[in-house]
């Protein structure tokens, strides 16, 4: 399979468009200097992943990523750069000065990773295009074979909730406890 | 499509995320960063989906999990970042090298 | 769920005859009770300890009240009938059908632990409310003191390694509280951790033991071990001398076998009930219980392992009893003699002398407890652990003097007492299975067992008070439980003279050979007399030397006030008198005679006891200065300072950021991957 015959397929063109995308926001997410573009580009990372998803026929999961990374998730990491007062304009000193040896390294990362899968599925194609995944199947699945750990991870985010609001939870002084329990 | 430009892209998006978890000073950047891994992880199982197509969605259901977990992760690595905050006056993890002797 | 392993049967003794075994019954289906409770009453001493009159003492001798009753129970079935029986509940499956069982044996060896461990316990608890009384934090003491009785049971109970493993390291667990227990000085959390730590290296030899044994005859359980060893199984014989040393090695920690010996007296810094219970029953005799129970394996295939567990046993024997010379610490003397006999048994055991061995296990708990709780009564008495403060302490705590004189003698080894029987049985059964030279060690190391005793009854009830203030003796409820260990001490012997049956109950042999197989130990048949008389002339050799050296000490000090001390120096008022004849026969006569006789007198006769006791006390001095402090802590030392330094240089690369660590994580990710994808 050359290039020529991979990118005369249309849908192939949508993946670069979407690929690129994702690259670059991925890219700006880990070298913006300012903090606030850093989470926005997060955002269009995650947009270009659930186009790229929709590519793949899994709608229902697309969905999922806009509605609860897009709606939630990202909300939640501006809510805690506000908080942390985190500096919102540039800033030089928010990256360490080593470079060198993290760019080596995830090289090194994406370079075995790259090439282990070259190895292993060198051409091989995905034939499956064209009608998305039922969310009837999704859901049967969820409820069904997998629904242990669906309920366990449930109780993780209960967890994570309780565990988030605790941590998080500024402890009154005893004036301020005695006041409450006056009132 | 080839399985692999998705597995390829998964990779590259990774390694970013390797690369920010490494150089990032800032907490909430560092978790930024954790995020992009965890979709680059997301990725690769709903191409694997695609490419295998199981009778029930497997990679997929996967996928939803990994987001579920990445969701708690977020909001309890925020709690703690809340609170490192709160006690130190930083979010910055070059002022955390408590942890040694 | 429980099951019964063993039905009424009949078992093959070495001798060809036939062992006649029950179940057990009621008794011994419910015999698991001695395991509970005493967890229970830690429960419950931790929960109501401080609301009652005696802070939890009462609920600590109820449970061992309790259990004393089911132990006697089964010890006099098994007296009169043999018992034999197991109760285990499935707890878990491990990878390919090994089950993990916990739950209780009853057999010969168990039943004669159980009893051993409530009798002496119940003795030591009731001593300990009037010990303890006044004391800070009894109701913890005594809940520690339950947990450690209760860790014991289990580790006697245990039908298989695992559980014993648990109740191990439950033994150690306690052992540290109690140990450690005024942690308001910081000597004495030294000392705790000492133990702990040394126990803690042994113990990773008995973990891999286990797991090497079990994996090899996918089982922990002792009764497949026993039945593994006898039938000569060739997947246990690969891996049995390296599993018998290793698990020889973790009961070198517990029974304080040299070199591991080195907490023992620093284990001192407990209560005084404490030691009595840890050196009597529990703790320390874990090490021997352990041997016992695996015997068959050293019986039959492990024979390899036995030359170097003899050896470290006479080591350990000779060499720590000679440290007991120089300690002023009435305690430590006591440790030591403690390390000392526990050397006894262990060459026993390993040069085949199964019924020696634990038979001299089960008369030492009486009289080293007895020992020791006479020493807390002395203690509690003086408020001092130095001999040094003490002397002249019979006219003031009779009851207390009597029973330890008791107690010496019977370690001392003289007849018809409990020490002699059993050392004059390890002493015959290492002359007939070869062992020549460490049967002529083991009665050099009754002469200087005997000597320290000497040396320590001398200098702790005769002479002149030293110490302050005046001595009373202790309250009945401390010296009842030293008349109830005195009674055991004298008698408990005669259980097991060699030839004797005792009509309806046989011997003790026979009790503790109720097993799953038969042990095909060595057990003398009829006494030796020569050789008893050869172990007997050196303790009484050593008393005598004893005597003349340290009571003479005493009394050149004494003679100034001979008045207050005018009896009990027989030998050496008779020396005197000698002394005085010379002296008259040299001032009327000036006769060559006189002359000869004063020299003989003062040159030959004092010099042999002054020569051998300066030798002893030499050796005694070189083996405590050189090979103990230098040699063995030395060696510690060293490992603890390549530890430090080590740990000096690596904490560098603790820089404490977070990146750093991840950094390396991922790096290593990247080269496990290269490495198994281009490698392997």
């Amino acid at each position: 399979m050359t290039f020529a015959d991979w990118i005369s397929e249309p849908v192939n063109w949508f993946f670069l468009a979407f690929g690129l995308v994702v690259l670059f926001c991925g890219f700006r997410v880990v070298t913006a200097k300012n903090v606030v573009h850093a989470a926005l580009y997060l955002v269009g990372a995650l947009a270009g992943t659930a186009a790229l998803f929709l590519l793949l026929s899994a709608e229902f999961v697309a969905w999922v990523l806009v509605l609860v990374y897009i709606g939630a998730v990202i909300v939640l990491f501006l809510f805690g750069i506000m908080i942390t007062r985190a500096p919102t304009g540039l800033d030089e000193g928010l990256d360490s000065e080593q470079k060198a040896l993290p760019a080596l390294l995830s090289a090194a990362v994406f370079v075995m990773m790259a090439w282990a899968s070259i190895d292993a599925f060198g051409t091989e194609l995905i034939t499956s295009t064209g009608s998305p995944t039922a969310t009837e199947l999704l859901g049967q699945s969820l409820l069904g074979r997998f629904v242990i750990p669906f309920e366990i991870v449930g109780f993780i985010l209960l967890a994570a909730l309780v565990g988030g609001i605790t941590v998080a939870r500024r402890d009154l002084t005893p004036a301020e406890e005695e006041e409450r329990s006056a009132v | 499509m080839v399985l692999n430009q998705f597995l390829i892209l998964g990779a590259a998006l990774f390694a970013m995320g390797v690369y920010g978890l490494l150089v990032r000073r800032n907490i909430v950047l560092i978790l930024l960063s954790v995020e992009l891994m965890l979709n680059a992880v997301n990725i690769n199982l709903i191409a694997f989906e695609s490419f295998l197509v199981t009778s029930q969605a497997l990679g997929q259901v996967f996928a939803i999990f990994v987001i579920t977990v990445a969701a708690a992760e977020v909001g309890i690595g925020l709690a703690i970042v809340l609170m490192i905050f709160r006690n130190r006056k930083s979010a910055n993890v070059d002022d955390l090298s408590l942890m040694r002797w | 769920m429980v099951r019964g392993l063993f039905s009424v049967g009949l078992l093959a003794a070495e001798d060809g005859g036939t062992i006649h075994a029950g179940d057990g019954g009621f008794w011994a289906d419910t015999a698991g009770i001695m395991l509970v409770l005493p967890f229970v009453a830690f429960l419950l001493i931790l929960a109501f300890g401080k609301r009652l009159p005696n802070k939890g003492g009462e609920i600590a001798v109820g449970a061992m009240a309790i259990n004393l009753l089911w132990a006697s129970v089964l010890m006099i079935m098994n007296m009169t009938g043999g018992v034999l029986d197991e109760t285990t509940f499935e707890i878990a499956r491990i990878g390919s059908g090994i089950v993990f069982e916990l739950g209780w044996v009853v057999d010969g060896l168990s039943i004669m632990m159980y009893f051993l461990v409530s009798f002496v316990g119940l003795l030591v608890f009731i001593y300990a409310i009037g010990y303890m009384h006044g004391d800070r934090r009894v109701d913890w003491f005594f809940a520690a003191f339950s947990l450690f009785a209760g860790a014991m049971l289990i580790l006697v109970g245990a039908p298989n390694l695992i559980q014993l493993i648990i109740g191990w390291e439950g033994v150690g667990l306690a052992s540290y509280f109690l140990i450690g227990f005024y942690w308001e000085d910081l000597d004495n959390v030294r000392s705790g951790n000492k133990a702990f730590l040394t126990n803690k290296v042994a113990d990773v030899g008995l973990i891999l033991g286990a797991i090497l044994i079990g994996v090899s005859i996918h089982s922990f359980s002792f009764a497949d071990l026993a039945k593994a060893a006898t039938d000569h199984s060739t997947e246990l014989g690969a891996v049995a001398v390296a599993g018998g040393l290793l698990l020889f090695f973790g009961a070198m920690g517990k029974s304080a076998q040299f070199p591991l010996h080195i907490w023992l007296p620093d284990a001192m810094a407990g209560p005084t009930p404490v030691s009595a219970l840890m050196h009597a029953a529990t703790m320390v005799t874990a090490g021997i219980y352990l041997m016992a129970r695996t015997f068959p394996l050293f019986q039959n295939l492990a024979m390899d392992a036995r030359t170097l567990m003899i050896a470290i046993g006479t080591i350990t024997l000779f060499a720590i009893g000679l440290l007991a010379l120089t300690a002023d610490d009435i305690k430590k003397v006591l440790a030591y003699s403690t390390v000392s006999q526990l050397g006894y048994m262990m060459t026993a055991v390993a040069a085949g002398g199964y019924t020696a061995g634990v038979f001299h296990l089960f008369t030492h708990a009486f009289f080293k407890a007895l020992l020791f709780l006479g020493a807390g009564s002395v203690i509690h008495a003086v408020h001092s652990n130095n001999m040094s403060d003490m002397g002249g302490l019979r006219k003031h705590m009779p009851t207390t003097y009597w029973t330890f004189m008791v107690g010496s003698l019977a370690l001392a080894g003289i007849i018809p007492l409990a020490g002699f029987w059993s050392k004059d049985e390890i002493l015959a059964t290492l002359g007939h299975e070869g062992y020549t030279t460490v049967m002529w060690i083991a009665i050099a190391g009754a002469f200087v067992t005997a000597f320290y005793m000497t040396r320590t009854v001398a200098l702790t009830f005769f002479g002149s008070y030293k110490g302050h203030g005046e001595p009373h003796e202790s309250p009945r409820v401390m010296t009842a439980p030293l008349i109830g260990l005195a009674i055991p001490s004298i008698f408990v012997g005669v259980l097991n003279i060699p030839g004797v049956n005792w009509p309806g109950i046989g011997n003790f042999t026979e009790w503790i050979g109720v097993r799953v197989v038969a042990m095909g130990d060595y057990h003398p048949k009829s006494v030796d007399w020569g050789l008893a008389a050869i172990g007997l002339a050196a303790a009484v050799l050593g008393i005598v030397l004893g005597w003349m050296i340290f009571a003479r000490d005493r009394a050149t000090q004494a003679e100034r006030d001979a008045l207050e001390v005018p009896v009990l120096y027989p030998l050496l008022r008779r020396k005197y008198y000698m002394d005085d004849l010379a002296w008259g026969l040299v001032n009327t006569t000036r006769g060559p005679l006189a002359r000869f006789v004063n020299w003989t007198n003062t040159y030959i006769i004092d010099m042999v006891p002054n020569a051998i006791g300066g030798v002893t006390k030499a050796v005694g001095g070189f083996v405590y200065g050189i090979l103990d402090q230098r040699g063995v802590d030395g060696v510690f030392n060293g490992l603890s300072a390549i530890t430090d330094g080590a740990g000096s240089a690596v904490r560098k690369w603790q820089t404490g950021r977070v990146q750093q660590y991840a950094a390396a994580f991922v790096a290593g990710a990247v080269i496990l991957v290269i490495v198994f994808v281009f490698f392997i």
